[in-house]
C-alpha cells in the first residue's frame, strides 16, 4: 500500500527537477562563490541566477532585495532583532498570539529583556481586529510582525492591509510567509510590506535554506557578522547547491500556482467535505473561507489527535495534530486556545496539508479510512457513549 | 514521533478490556481534559474475598495513555485489593517495557485511577495528591514543581547542583535556560527573606566614567552633533560622500547626505550608524533623518 503524504505544512518532497539542478554544486562546481577563479565565479553566476528566480516568485523590485538564510526561523529572527538595534529609540513589538513559536519564542525573550510585545488576540474563527491593530500604532513600536498564512489551520491574515496602515505611521512591517509562498501568489512590489521571510523546504526546496526578503531603503542590522556575502547583510560562505535548488523551486511554484490555486484546492475541499459529511460531532476550525488552499484542519470532539494519527499511520496516512501529547507540551496546540476551541476539541485536531503531489484517489483513501478511526476511538474514549458525547463524566482534578 | 515500545504499540492497536463493565462496584474517573487525558478504571470486586474478578477502562488520550489503561486492567485483574494497592506507576510503565519520559505521567495517570477505584469500592474519599508541573528536563522528565522544591530544601544555587540532585539537566543541557529561571526565582524569594546569597566568585568590572546627566544647552546640543558629524565625515569622504547637519527638532536630527552617499543603497545603514554615535555621544534617544523627510512649518 502506497503512503499517502498530507502534511506539507510540516515538510514537502523536494522536487526531482530540484534535486537534478542542486548535484552539481556538489561535485564540480564546488567553488566558493567569493573566489576570483573560474571555480568561484561559475558559482556566482548561480547564485544569481536562483536569486533572480526568488524575486520572481515574490514580485521583488530588485534581486539585491533577496538574502539567503539558513532558515525561516533564521530569517524571522533576523528581521525583527535588526528592527529593534536599528531604531533603539523604539521599543515595542506588535504581534499576533497565533505566530509559529520562530516569532513567539524570540518575542518571550524580548520581554525578559525588556522590550514590550502586544500580541493581538483573534477571534473564534482566527481573525485580527483590525480596529485593535490600529490603536496600537504609535512611535515607540519599532516593528508589526504577523504571518501571512497560518501553519496551523492556513488562515490568511489582511498582511498587506496592515502593511499599508503601518507605512501610514512610519513602522517597518515584517510577515513570516512561510506557509504562504508557493501557495498564494505575491507580488512584494505593489505592498508595503518591508520584510519577508520563507522557508525553503515549505515549497519543494531542501532543508536548511530560507530567504529574509529586505526591502531597499529599509534600515538593516545583520544578525550575522563575518565575510561580506549578501553584501554584508549576512555573513557566512553560501549555502550554493541549496541556494540554486530554491531558485528551481521558486520557478517550479510560479510555474504550478494554477494548480496550487485549483486542482489542489478542489482536492482539499473533497477531502473536508468528504469527512465533515460522515462523522458526527466535528468541524472545521480557522476561517475556512479566507485560507491556503491545501489546509484543512478538523477538531474531532471527544478523542485524542495522537492517537487518530498512530492510527492513520498504520494505514499509511500521515497527518499532523494540535494536540499536547503530540508536542511533548502539556497544552494543545496555542493556535486552538487562542480561537477558544474547548479542550475537548482542541485535542483532536487533525491538520491534512496537501500538496501538487496529492491525487484524487488518495483523498478518496482517507475519507473512507477515518471514520472507522474515529468510531474505534470514541468507542474507548469515557466522554461518548453509543452515538453521542457524555456530559456526566467528570473526572478528580479536570 | 515518540519512541514507543513494540509493547506499548501492541496494547494501543489491540486494547484489552477496554468498554463499560457490566456489574462494576469500584469505578476511579481521574485525569484532566486540559492536559488531554482522561480515564475511568472499572473494577468488579468480589465483596467477600476482596479480590479483583475483572478490570475494563474507558480512556481518552494518546497511544500510551490507552496503553497504559489497558496495561493496568491485564495487571490488576486477579489481585486482591491490598496486592493492587501496592502497584506502581512504574509497574504499568515495566509491564510496557518503558515509556518515553514525556509519557510516564501515563503511567501515573493509571495508578491514580486505580486507588481512586479502590476507595469508590471501600466507600472512601479518595484525594489525590496529583502535582505536575511544566516539564523542564525532557531527558529524564523532570518537572518544575519538583526541581523548585529541591532547590528551597536544599539550598541549592547553580545548574550543577540541581543536576547532581534531580538528574534535570544532566543530558541535552537544553533545558539548562529553563533551570536558571527556576533557581533566579527561587533566589529572588530568598533575598526577599533576608537570606544571603552567597558572594560572588568573579571580581566586580571597573566602573566607566558615567556620561553627564546635565542637560544640554541647544547650542552645546548642536556643537556635540557637529563634532559626531566631524568624526565620521573622513570614512564618507574616502567613499566620495558628504553630510551636512541641516536641522535639529527636538529628538530629530536631519541631514543632508552628499556626493556619492546621496541615494546611496547603503543610506539607510550609513544614517544608523550615524544614529548610534549620536546616541552614545548625546546620552539620549534621537532619530537620525535624511532632509527629504523634515516637516518645514
Amino acid at each position: 500500500m502506497e503512503p499517502i503524504y498530507l502534511d506539507n505544512n510540516a515538510t514537502t518532497r523536494v522536487d526531482p527537477a530540484v534535486v537534478e539542478a542542486m548535484l552539481p554544486f556538489f561535485t564540480e562546481h564546488f567553488g566558493n562563490a567569493s573566489s576570483i577563479h573560474a571555480f568561484g565565479s561559475q558559482v556566482g553566476k548561480a547564485l544569481k541566477k536562483a536569486r533572480e528566480q526568488v524575486q520572481g516568485l515574490l514580485g521583488a523590485e530588485h534581486d539585491s532585495e533577496i538574502i539567503f538564510t539558513s532558515c525561516g526561523t533564521e530569517s524571522d529572527s533576523t528581521a525583527i532583532l535588526s528592527a529593534l538595534k536599528a531604531q533603539p529609540e523604539r521599543n515595542t513589538v506588535i504581534t499576533t498570539v497565533v505566530e509559529h513559536p520562530a516569532i513567539l519564542s524570540l518575542c518571550e525573550w524580548l520581554e525578559k529583556e525588556g522590550y514590550v510585545v502586544h500580541k493581538l488576540k483573534v477571534d473564534k474563527k482566527g481573525r485580527l481586529d483590525l480596529d485593535e491593530y490600529k490603536s496600537l500604532l504609535h512611535d515607540r513600536v519599532a516593528i508589526v510582525s504577523a504571518m501571512w498564512a497560518n501553519n496551523e489551520t492556513g488562515t490568511l491574515f489582511p498582511v498587506e492591509t496592515m502593511a499599508e496602515l503601518a507605512a501610514e505611521r512610519g513602522i517597518m512591517f515584517h510577515t513570516d510567509a512561510v506557509q504562504a509562498v508557493g501557495k498564494l501568489p505575491i507580488d512584494l512590489k505593489s505592498t508595503k510590506i518591508d520584510l519577508l521571510s520563507l522557508s525553503g523546504h515549505k515549497l519543494h526546496a531542501p532543508k536548511g535554506i530560507g530567504v529574509l526578503y529586505l526591502r531597499r531603503g529599509c534600515r538593516f542590522r545583520p544578525l550575522l557578522r563575518g565575510g561580506h556575502q549578501e553584501r554584508g547583510r549576512r555573513a557566512g560562505t553560501e549555502n550554493s547547491a541549496s541556494i540554486v535548488g530554491l531558485g528551481v523551486a521558486c520557478e517550479l511554484a510560479r510555474q504550478h500556482m494554477q494548480t496550487e490555486q485549483h486542482v489542489v484546492r478542489h482536492l482539499r475541499d473533497k477531502l473536508e467535505m468528504g469527512l465533515l459529511g460522515q462523522i458526527s460531532h466535528c468541524f472545521a476550525t480557522g476561517d475556512t473561507a479566507n485560507r491556503l488552499p491545501n489546509t484543512c484542519n478538523i477538531a474531532f470532539e471527544y478523542i485524542e489527535g495522537e492517537a487518530i494519527l498512530l492510527l492513520l499511520n498504520k494505514l499509511g496516512i500521515a497527518a499532523s495534530s494540535g494536540s499536547a501529547c503530540t508536542s511533548g507540551s502539556l497544552e494543545p496546540s496555542h493556535v486552538m486556545r487562542a480561537m477558544g476551541i474547548p479542550y475537548t476539541a482542541a485535542h483532536g485536531t487533525i491538520r491534512f496539508s496537501l500538496s501538487r503531489y496529492n491525487t484524487e484517489p488518495e483523498v478518496d483513501r482517507v475519507i473512507a479510512a477515518v471514520p472507522p478511526i474515529i468510531a474505534q476511538l470514541r468507542k474507548l474514549s469515557p466522554y461518548w457513549k453509543d452515538a453521542a458525547p457524555v456530559k456526566e463524566f467528570a473526572p478528580a482534578y479536570a | 514521533m515518540w519512541e514507543y515500545s513494540d509493547k506499548v504499540r501492541e496494547h494501543f492497536f489491540n486494547p484489552r478490556n477496554s468498554g463499560p463493565l457490566e456489574g462494576a462496584n469500584g469505578i476511579g474517573d481521574v485525569g484532566s481534559i486540559q492536559c488531554g487525558d482522561a480515564l475511568r478504571l472499572m473494577l468488579k470486586v468480589d465483596p467477600e474475598s476482596e479480590r479483583i474478578e475483572a478490570a475494563h477502562f474507558q480512556t481518552f488520550g494518546c497511544g500510551s495513555a490507552i496503553a497504559s489503561s489497558s496495561a493496568l486492567t491485564e495487571i490488576v485483574k486477579g489481585m486482591s485489593l491490598d496486592e493492587a494497592l501496592k502497584v506502581s506507576n512504574q509497574d504499568i510503565a515495566d509491564y510496557l517495557d518503558g515509556l518515553p519520559p514525556e509519557k510516564m505521567h501515563c503511567s501515573v495517570m493509571g495508578r491514580e485511577a486505580l486507588h481512586a477505584a479502590i476507595a469508590n469500592f471501600r466507600g472512601e474519599v479518595w484525594s489525590d495528591d496529583h502535582e505536575e508541573g511544566a516539564l523542564i528536563c525532557k531527558c529524564f522528565a523532570v518537572d518544575a514543581t519538583l526541581i523548585e522544591e529541591v532547590v528551597r530544601a536544599n539550598n541549592l544555587h547553580t545548574v550543577q547542583e540541581v543536576t547532581f540532585y534531580t538528574k534535570a539537566g544532566g543530558g541535552c543541557a537544553a533545558c539548562h535556560e529553563g533551570i536558571e529561571e527556576i533557581l533566579a526565582k527561587v533566589s529572588a524569594e530568598r533575598a526577599g527573606l533576608g537570606e544571603v546569597s552567597p558572594p560572588p566568585a568573579c571580581p566586580a568590572a571597573p566602573e566607566l566614567p558615567k556620561a553627564q546627566p546635565v542637560k544640554l544647552t541647544s547650542v552645546q546640543r548642536i556643537k556635540k552633533i557637529e563634532a559626531v558629524l566631524e568624526s565620521v565625515r573622513p570614512m564618507l569622504q574616502r567613499d566620495h560622500g558628504d553630510i551636512e547637519l541641516v536641522e535639529v527638532q527636538g529628538r530629530q536630527i536631519y541631514v543632508h547626505l552628499q556626493g556619492a552617499c546621496a541615494g546611496c543603497m547603503m543610506e539607510a545603514a550609513t544614517l544608523g550608524g550615524i544614529q548610534q554615535k549620536l546616541v552614545e555621544a548625546l546620552g539620549e534617544l534621537v532619530q537620525v533623518l535624511p532632509v527629504s523627510q523634515m516637516k518645514t512649518a
